[in-house]
């Protein structure tokens, strides 16, 4: 599943805000570009990228050349009537030419990379400070509901429905599309199709507050049919022996904001925890998903992740702290 | 008059100059801070912004050095969250608009051939206006209390008081303020350069930089005020919780977005606009030739102009608007490409059709063109939506306006600085260290701002306080980091070469660059503007009068003296610029900052909730504002006219269009219907986006609006009326006119207020009746005004200061009163009538 790594990953210092563990498995540049693709808007406009950058480049080359031209000592002054030729020429004219050309090309891709997916998987995905509540709807039964994570298909487009909890944020996953923003009140839709398996990043984009920098999330794109085993699998329970983590985890109210699928934990006020064991990060794509990292998170929420609305949890004994993480990332 | 003069004429020339030196004198001690001349007001309002980009600059260093390594905790999330907010906005609103409302203030006098701009108070008020809101605005981050949601301020995260804090009300208070200045400004600007001009310079030999100054003014005039009617909608949902921007109770988020856009779209080209003008003045010197094409550079920059009003929601492309929107602002958006490249190419045809010399300002001025190329090319790519849809919100955009800013701006604004710098205290600034904080500049620029077009596509996005290791951002974070702070260096030295004390060099020459427009005739130890008030026949008439320069200083154009010890210019006809009345205009006067001060008291009082300092603050301003009105406009002369030399004799009075105040009048009320059509905007908007706008609330009814609407139009008819009764010289009629209607506005503000209050109309519980109170206290704080202005009118009547010749107060009155019937015309149909047409 991992896609395109380096061989050799650099070990990170993760400082306050995370642990010294590596960021996820994958370790290359290319897990959040938008010039390292896996989905066919991504494509389409990384080619329109280079295409712009070549003709680009052109024209800064020709002015500036035109320019140094101008400022050497010449023999000969141009007379004024040719100068002005070279307004005409230069200015409306070629410019026109160019942009028609490059405005026509872009106005033509537009309706291929966003079509109508009626029909398609719908996944909701709500922006809210600083995290994203997920649900998957499928035809017959109640959605599953995910958080910070967004599993698509390989080859099947998805309509992702965008919506915000408290102010605005914004979707993007750089490698399979373009941006579209959660504003609060409103209902954006964005389809996206996935063409290769891979691990990508995907980040909020529109500045919403203390913690903006350390809302994001990973994309992961699988084979169709491992998709629909694990979807299958989300739908239902985790299953978990629980242990003392998991009587620990409702002693001390956890359940009161987190809600974990075929338990007494309900709340709506967290990001759902039923599957947390199989996600790729814990915090919302700020830490790798270890035990050591949801122990930390629930030690110090507000330490990695200022103006969280999770209340701090060092005053638990750190033993119990070590239990509730293990039956968390237990959860499968 | 006789080539060498005898010594009664040099007698005489002496006396007069001195008369005349004495007139424009600055006044000494603390007094100096009075001064209310455009040279002094011009210097202060360049450096008060050169010092806020000085202060921006530093905080964009702080944020380089967080971002420098990944997961910094050198500063808090917090912080930096204040710091980038308060980059943009100290860079934006407190350096690069109003850096030319001052290069203007100080250079247009001399460059139009006037001894002052027509309003020189207004000038220095919007000055010390400008320094306390600006003052105010940075002060705050050094009590943590500093804006941290974004120059952009996008609710929710900035109208709920929980998530923003006082720093948003700090935000929106001083930046209304600063937002007035600029308006104010912008009026005396548009008035000067259309009325103050020299005799002879047709509104087609004006140079490029008056043009471009007056194309600009008039963009702020359509530009700031749809920001500050969001500013009003903002405000009022912080302090009182009234739902414009909540979608629970009706509202929107994305009506603010298109206000700021509608704002600060133009705002990017109203900083453009004037550095090209910069450059149209530059460039023409060093090639030693007339512009080429001076009709296709107005003509682009007109054209620019217009078309940057037509592009804003090229912000909102990943809003989720539909498609075919999308499409037609990505063509609007490439087409204003066109007109800029036109001003670009102007000005290598004029360098290949000139013989270049090479100098500091043509380099910052090359150098800047090459790095605002780069910004305009990646503008091209940004304006199409499918690209926008990854560029946005991330690094390459953060490059692209960088590129296009310190290109398009900052380094004509340097090259503007070592262009100009000798008509401060006529010395140079240093060659040497000009060329080296070129390549400083130049190469820190480009280092640190080059990589992040990579930064960005490699998915970093913008405004985040830091970012994790892996991503493949480090190493380019930290060559954008060192490119920061060459850059930085580079900017210290030209601060450094300005700021260093030039005694021992000796006094240059005048016009050492020997430029070809009016402004090197102005001499820096003079505070006068002109000797005397030239006839202008050509684009460049320092090259093409041969005796021009020495006709002004020998005193033998128009108003060489002060006779009644006066402070006079000539007031021209719009287009041909054929001369029309004596101005005279105020002097020095400590109004201007009582009144700056008590009004900027007034805004620091409300930001802090503190409603009784703000009324005695808002009073104080009141009265100042009144009693600067008083004493200092409209003043009745001791003589009908007066001989301005060269055998001409000219009024000293003027009323109607043919006075400039009415024209400031009408400017003024053209931006102030801009900001009123923005709510209405806001009132349709609202009905666009619901089924039942209304929400199910009752609205004011029909009665009591329409009511309304009779009374004022009554009340108008009866001013329009006092006026032709005061030209009759009926002055018992013309004063019973003026009171009666007086009354009749009073019944008819009743009459407004009655309809949202009897229907019980509630703003905090939804939208509509928001709007609609909105709209009626707009209404009514215009009637106060006009009211105000009625009993003015009357005061000025009974102390015998109007009378059926000198009647500039009323006709202004009448003016504005023409707008305030316009705007109940308006307001009280559509909250009255069109709820009832039931089209939803």
């Amino acid at each position: 599943m991992v896609y395109g790594c380096h061989p050799e990953q650099r070990r990170s210092t993760f400082g306050r805000y995370a642990t010294g563990a590596p960021f996820l498995c994958c370790g290359c540049t290319g897990r959040q570009s938008a010039l390292d693709t896996a989905g066919s808007e991504a494509d389409a406009t990384s080619f329109l990228f280079w295409v712009l950058v070549s003709t680009g480049a052109f024209i800064w080359l020709a002015v500036v050349g035109l320019l140094v031209y101008a400022l050497r000592d010449r023999r000969h002054m141009w007379s004024e009537d040719a100068a002005g030729k070279l307004i005409l020429w230069a200015g409306p004219i070629f410019s026109s030419v160019v942009l028609l050309a490059l405005l026509t090309y872009a106005l033509w891709l537009m309706p291929g990379l966003r079509p109508s997916s009626a029909g398609a998987l719908r996944i909701e995905v709500t922006g809210t400070q600083f995290w994203w509540r997920v649900a998957y709807h499928q035809s017959p039964g109640p959605p599953a509901i995910s958080a910070n994570e967004i599993r698509l298909p390989v080859g099947e487009p998805v309509e992702l429905v965008l919506r915000s909890d408290d102010v605005v944020h914004s979707f993007w996953i750089p490698s399979l599309g373009g941006k579209m923003d959660m504003i609060p009140g409103r209902t954006n839709r964005l389809s996206l199709l996935a063409n290769k398996a891979g691990i990508y990043g995907g980040v909020c984009t529109e500045f919403c507050g203390t913690s903006h920098a350390l809302m994001a999330f990973s994309a992961v794109t699988m084979r169709p049919d491992d998709f629909d085993r694990w979807l299958a699998a989300q739908s239902n329970p985790a299953a978990n022996a629980g242990g003392s983590g998991k009587h620990l985890f409702m002693k001390h109210g956890c359940g009161s904001c987190h809600r974990i699928d075929g338990t007494e934990a309900r709340g709506l006020v967290g990001p759902d925890l039923s599957h947390l064991g199989g996600r790729e990060t814990v915090g919302a794509g700020i830490l790798p998903n270890t035990e050591d990292a949801i122990a930390r998170f629930i030690a110090e929420p507000g330490v990695l992740k200022p103006g969280t609305r999770m209340p701090s949890f060092a005053m638990l004994p750190p033993d119990e702290i070590r239990a509730i993480a293990t039956y968390l990332k237990g959860l499968k | 008059m006789s080539v060498r003069p005898d010594a009664d004429t040099r007698k005489i020339r002496h006396a007069q100059a001195e008369r005349l030196r004495a007139v424009w004198a600055n006044p000494s001690g603390w007094r100096y801070w009075t001064s209310v001349n455009n040279f002094q007001v011009g210097l202060w309002y360049s450096s008060a912004a050169f010092a806020f980009m000085l202060f921006g600059g530093v905080l964009a260093l702080l944020m380089r050095l967080q971002l420098a390594t990944p997961v910094s905790d050198l500063f808090s999330a917090d912080f930096y969250n204040q710091a980038f907010t308060l980059h943009g906005t100290v860079m934006m609103f407190l350096f690069a608009v109003p850096i030319f409302e001052a290069a203007a203030i100080f250079l247009l006098p001399p460059m139009l051939g006037a001894r002052e701009l027509p309003f020189p108070r207004l000038g220095a008020f919007g000055f010390w206006s400008f320094l306390i809101g600006g003052v105010f605005v940075c002060g705050s981050i050094f009590f943590d209390a500093a804006p941290s949601s974004g120059w952009f301020m996008y609710p929710p995260l900035a109208t709920d008081p929980e998530l923003s804090g006082v720093g948003a009300d700090i935000w929106l208070l001083g930046l209304s303020f600063i937002e007035i200045a600029s308006i104010a400004a912008a009026v005396e600007l548009i008035v000067g350069i259309m009325k103050c001009r020299a005799p002879g310079m047709r509104i087609n030999l004006m140079p490029l930089f008056a043009w471009y100054l007056l194309i600009v003014a008039g963009m702020i005039l359509f530009a700031f005020p749809p920001l500050i009617a969001g500013d009003i909608l903002f405000e009022m949902q912080r302090m009182f919780d009234w739902p414009f921007f909540d979608p629970t109770r009706g509202g929107d988020p994305l009506l603010w977005q298109h206000l700021f856009w509608i704002f600060g779209h133009p705002e990017v080209y109203i900083i453009f606009l004037p550095a090209i003008a910069l450059m149209a003045m530059i460039v023409p010197t060093f090639s030693q030739r007339p512009i080429v094409g001076y009709s296709w550079i107005v003509l682009a920059a007109v054209g620019t102009g217009f078309l940057s009003f037509g592009l804003w929601v090229h912000h909102m492309f990943a809003t989720g608007l539909p498609q075919i929107s999308l499409a037609f602002f990505s063509a609007a958006s490439e087409a204003v490409v066109i007109p800029t490249g036109v001003q670009l190419f102007v000005f290598i045809a004029t360098m290949l059709a000139g013989r270049v010399i090479f100098s500091v300002p043509m380099l910052f001025g090359v150098g800047g063109i090459a790095i605002f190329v780069i910004g305009g090319l990646t503008g091209v790519m940004v304006a199409l939506a499918p690209f926008n849809w990854q560029a946005h919100d991330t690094y390459f955009v953060v490059a692209h306006l960088h590129y296009v800013m310190i290109g398009g701006m900052l380094f004509p604004v340097v090259a503007g600085i070592y262009y100009y710098y000798p008509l401060i205290d006529a010395k140079h600034l240093s060659d040497a260290l000009g060329r080296i904080a070129f390549w400083l500049m130049f190469a820190g620029f480009n280092i640190a701002f080059f990589p992040m077009h990579l930064t960005g596509m490699r998915g970093m996005p913008r405004r985040v306080f830091t970012y994790q290791t892996e991503l493949g951002w480090d190493w380019l974070n930290l060559i954008s980091t060192t490119g920061a702070f060459v850059f930085a260096s580079g900017v210290l030295l030209v601060a450094f070469d300005v700021l260093r004390p030039k005694n021992r060099y000796l006094r240059g020459e005048m016009n050492p660059w020997r430029a070809g427009t009016l402004e090197w005739i102005s001499e820096p130890e003079e505070n006068w503007g002109v000797r005397s008030i030239p006839v202008i026949t050509s684009r460049y008439p320092l090259w093409d009068q041969k005796t021009l320069m020495r006709d002004i200083s020998e005193g033998r154009g128009y108003l060489p003296d002060a006779e009644e010890g006066r402070r006079e210019g000539l007031v021209t006809s719009v287009l041909d610029a054929r001369p029309l009345q004596v101005l005279r205009v105020g002097g020095t006067s400590y109004l201007t900052i009582v009144s700056a001060a008590s009004l900027g008291a007034t805004f620091i009082a409300l930001t802090f909730h503190w409603w009784i300092a703000s009324l005695v603050a808002a009073m104080a301003a009141f009265t100042a504002i009144v009693w600067w009105l008083w004493t200092g406009t409209a003043e009745i002369p001791e003589k009908p006219e007066k001989d301005v030399g060269l055998d001409l004799t000219l009024p000293i009075y003027a009323s109607g269009p043919a006075s400039v105040g009415w024209w400031a009048m009408f400017i003024t009320m053209v931006g102030d219907s801009t900001a009123f059509a923005s709510l209405v905007f806001g009132y349709f908007f609202y009905w666009t986006i619901h089924p039942d706008f209304t929400g199910g609330i009752d609205g004011p009814g029909s009665f009591w609006p329409l009511l309304a609407l009779a009374l004022f139009a009554a009340a108008w008819g009866l001013t329009v009326v006092a006026r032709r009764y005061n030209t009759k010289d009926d002055v018992l009629v013309m004063r019973l006119c003026l009171a009666v209607s007086f009354a009749l506005t009073c019944a008819a503000s009743v009459a407004a207020l009655q309809g949202p209050r009897a229907h019980a109309m509630q703003p905090t519980a939804h939208v509509y009746p928001a709007i609609v109170w909105i709209l009626v206290i707009w209404v009514l704080a215009h009637a106060a005004v006009g009211a105000v202005m009625q009993a003015y009118c009357l005061a000025r009547s009974f102390a015998g200061r109007l009378t059926r010749q000198y009647d500039a107060d009323l006709s202004n009155v009448v003016l504005f009163w023409h707008f305030l019937v316009i705007t109940a015309a308006i307001t009280f149909p559509v909250i009255g009538l069109f709820p009832q047409a039931g089209w939803r």
